[in-house]
């Protein structure tokens, strides 16, 4: 079912544009231009709990985000002893106790998967949480502005600086402004690299100009994207680069919990006179502050919009100002459309968090994640394969005998060094050899060191006979330490004419 | 259907005054962000002609004030690849061959750089995959005319096969037919008893008559059942390898003419190191004899 909200309300409707954006929409350029000029927005510092969450999820993200290279994790031989580190150079992403190689890339995969789905489930339940709480773009950007207030002031005074003429006062604070962007910006990107190379080595080095190439060129590009994004772009990033607004609309529905204008309660909105009566009008006094507050520099009456993140801000303004003219709180709140369309009709509001969207995406969250947990939990330390020698893929030797050669890659992704007994199965008086011992019935050994793949050569003979086929199966089995794993491949009996 | 422009579709936009077929050009601005990226191309441009080699003249070119030169360049990474390698190939220096064989590290290093070597230098005459072909020995199989083991095969690749080097291997197959040592007769004799060494049916009467000519000519190095000698380089006769051909025709050819192939001596072309490297990846792919 859809429900269908006229938020206009035709006959009500106010005589002025409704929000910032829409003022300066219709003050901005007469046309012809092919770029919207932005509208500069001064957000308006706001206390409550909206806030205080932001502020703890950014200090949390923001500790994460700088500590976690810092962590020490030991490790046996010269391998690195940081916790997580993305060995491009070595080939290599250790995780803890996991050290996880190329080939494994699925697992990424599978991480990014289920990162997708969360998301997907948590802006079906309550809107883009992402978005408003947790992605990198909001936490900057909320920095950059509090750093911005620190050293111009808030709203109005930013306001009144802004227009006014140049003066020493507001060169120094434009100045220091910009300074410290730059300093975090820098701090942001320097931070990155430590991901990347050895903290504490790498650390030393960028400063000695001995860090790699890589590690000046990617703390040049995050601290000018980080510059840019927070400081300048800062809501054109959410609204005009990033693909995100554009597919909420297919995951959010009627039932998802959103920061929400209740408009069975605001409406007729309009100015209200101390000790006027509430009769026969809604909450909503047309103060502003909504809109004052949001760092997108819109107004959230204007229902769910592309550029809304969520953020609660609004929510948070609106309380203060009902605190303030003695009236219930919450006439901005999370809220789903369907109940404000209930309430509106005179019914009773009825929430669904459980409904077949979400049911669908937390059960292919959770067939994912266990997938995952399996597969981490499965994971071998060694790996074989086999692979056929292809030119020659057979020899005739001087007694017609027939010989075949195989390449067996035996990974070891373990920090301890193993012995391998390569055993092969295969027709009746076959034999197996490789290059450095002798013919051997029983297998042959070779010890694969910790963390390398080794490459060991083996030829099978076969003796010429009559009525074999020409392609016949063959396995090889490669007892390791933690058991044995058997490859198959073919031997070809038959190696042609000779050229 | 199009409606007529109007103002509206046009704004206070002026035209170019170009016209085709009623299709009028808008003279927009260019993008403000493409004008700034077009000035600093500019500016680059005019940078790199000072800095880097960028004018053709009649004699030469401008050389810019950075000296830049790939070719240098190229010389420059070639002496970095070369201290890369340096270890290992120290390593590889003082191994002896067995030690190289044995150790993995070593082994992988040498297969690697012995790959690489023999496809630039080898594979041209043995093939790819080094089955060789007519005339060009199989480096896969168990035959081999002067040796398999490492050291054989090392001494070969060192010193080459009639190359002239003074420590060559050295074998000559002599021209029977064509000097006219034997008769044709004679010659087609001998190709029936060697037909016979391999264990083919053969004409016994003309293996009968070649017995004697075998005996006079050929035993002092093909022996005197045909198994050949690997100290002389002369090839087994009883096997199936033939490496110029296991026909009569091929037989008969050979004994006629002694063709013998050349294999250069490479110890003054490659390093030392490239030479060992290069002897254990042919050892290894033919299983190690």
């Amino acid at each position: 079912m859809t429900v269908v909200i006229d938020r206009t309300r035709a006959g009500q409707k106010k005589a002025g544009p409704a929000s910032a954006a829409e003022k300066a929409r219709r003050r901005g350029d007469p046309g012809g231009g092919l770029y919207k000029p932005r509208t500069p927005i001064y957000p308006k510092q706001v206390r409550g709990p909206w806030r205080n969450l932001k502020w703890a999820l950014m200090i949390a993200t923001l500790a994460i985000y700088y500590i976690t290279p810092w962590i020490r994790w030991d490790r046996p031989g010269g391998l690195p002893d940081q916790a997580i580190l993305v060995d491009f150079a070595g080939r290599r992403f250790y995780l803890f106790d996991l050290q996880f190689w190329p080939q494994e890339v699925y697992f990424i995969t599978g991480l990014l998967v289920m990162a997708a789905l969360a998301l997907f489930l948590a802006s079906a339940l309550f809107g883009r949480l992402w978005c408003g709480y947790a992605c990198p773009q909001t936490i900057w950007t909320d920095l950059f502005i509090q750093v911005e207030r620190l050293f111009e002031g808030d709203r109005n005074a930013r306001m009144r600086r802004d227009a006014s003429s140049w003066s020493l006062d507001k060169a120094w604070r434009k100045a220091g402004k910009h300074l410290v962007w730059l300093g975090i910006a820098f701090g942001t990107g320097g931070a990155w690299i430590f991901y990347f190379h050895d903290a504490p080595t790498v650390l030393v080095q960028f400063w000695t100009g001995q860090a790699p190439a890589t590690a000046y060129v990617f703390c040049a590009l995050l601290t000018f994207t980080t510059y840019v994004f927070a400081g300048t772009l800062r809501e054109q990033v959410c609204t005009y680069m990033c693909p995100w607004p554009r597919i909420q609309g297919a995951l959010i529905d009627q039932d998802s919990l959103q920061v929400t204008y209740r408009i069975d309660r605001g409406e007729p909105r309009g100015p209200h006179k101390k000790g006027a009566s509430w009769e026969g009008r809604g909450g909503c006094i047309d103060c502003d502050q909504c809109v004052v507050v949001c760092p997108m520099g819109i107004d959230i009456r204007d229902g769910a919009q592309l550029e809304c993140i969520n953020c609660g801000l609004c929510a948070d303004a609106c309380d203060e100002m009902m605190d303030r003219i003695d009236r219930p709180r919450g006439l901005i709140g999370y809220d789903t459309d369907k109940a404000v369309a209930a309430r509106e009709a005179g019914q009773a509001a009825v929430y669904r968090l459980v409904r077949p969207r979400t049911l669908f995406y937390a059960a292919a969250l959770v067939l994912v994640s266990g997938l995952m947990l399996w597969g981490l939990t499965h994971r071998q330390a060694f790996d074989v394969h086999v692979l056929r020698d292809r030119n020659p893929i057979a020899v005739r030797l001087a007694d017609g005998s027939v010989r075949n050669g195989y390449t067996l890659k035996i990974a070891n992704r373990s920090f301890a060094d193993a012995d391998a007994r390569i055993r092969f199965d295969g027709p009746a008086g076959a034999l197996l050899k490789t290059p450095a011992a002798p013919v051997a019935t029983d297998g042959v050994s070779a010890r694969i060191e910790a963390n390398t793949v080794r490459a060991v050569r083996v030829f099978v003979t076969l003796p010429e006979q009559a009525g074999a086929g020409t392609s016949l199966p063959v396995a090889f089995t490669v007892t390791l330490p933690e058991g044995a794993m058997t490859v198959k491949s073919t031997f070809i009996t038959d190696p042609g004419a000779r050229p | 259907m199009s409606a007529p422009e109007t103002e509206k579709d046009s704004g206070p936009v002026p035209t170019t005054g170009h016209e085709w077929d009623g299709i009028r050009e808008l003279d927009n601005p260019l993008p403000r962000w493409w004008l700034w990226i077009f000035y600093a191309s500019v500016v680059y441009a005019i940078g790199y002609w000072i800095l880097m080699p960028a004018w053709p003249g009649l004699t030469g070119y401008t050389r810019g004030v950075l000296g830049k030169s790939d070719r240098a360049a190229v010389v420059e990474q070639l002496s970095e690849l070369k201290t890369l390698r340096g270890q290992q190939n120290a390593r590889l220096t003082q191994a002896s061959l067995q030690e190289i064989e044995s150790d993995p590290t070593l082994q992988a290093h040498a297969l690697a750089v012995g790959q690489s070597v023999f496809g630039d230098n080898c594979a041209t005459c043995h093939g790819v995959g080094g089955t060789g072909s007519k005339g060009y020995a199989n480096l896969r199989d168990d035959v081999w005319l002067w040796g398999g083991t490492l050291e054989d095969i090392h001494r070969t690749l060192q010193y080459g096969i009639r190359s002239g080097h003074p420590q060559a291997r050295v074998s000559q197959m002599p021209a029977y037919g064509k000097d006219q040592i034997l008769t044709a007769a004679q010659v087609a004799d001998l190709t029936e008893y060697v037909v016979a060494l391999s264990g083919r049916p053969a004409n016994a009467a003309a293996v009968q008559r070649a017995a004697p000519v075998y005996a006079a000519n050929c035993v002092a190095c093909h022996g005197p059942e045909g198994r050949g000698d690997p100290l002389q380089g002369a090839p087994n006769l009883t096997d199936k390898e033939w490496l110029y051909g296991s026909g009569r025709q091929d037989i008969k050819a050979q004994i006629h003419a002694g063709r013998g192939g050349v294999m250069p001596a490479w110890s003054g072309r490659l390093d030392p190191e490239t030479v060992k490297a290069l002897a254990v990846y042919v050892h290894a792919n033919a299983a190690g004899q």
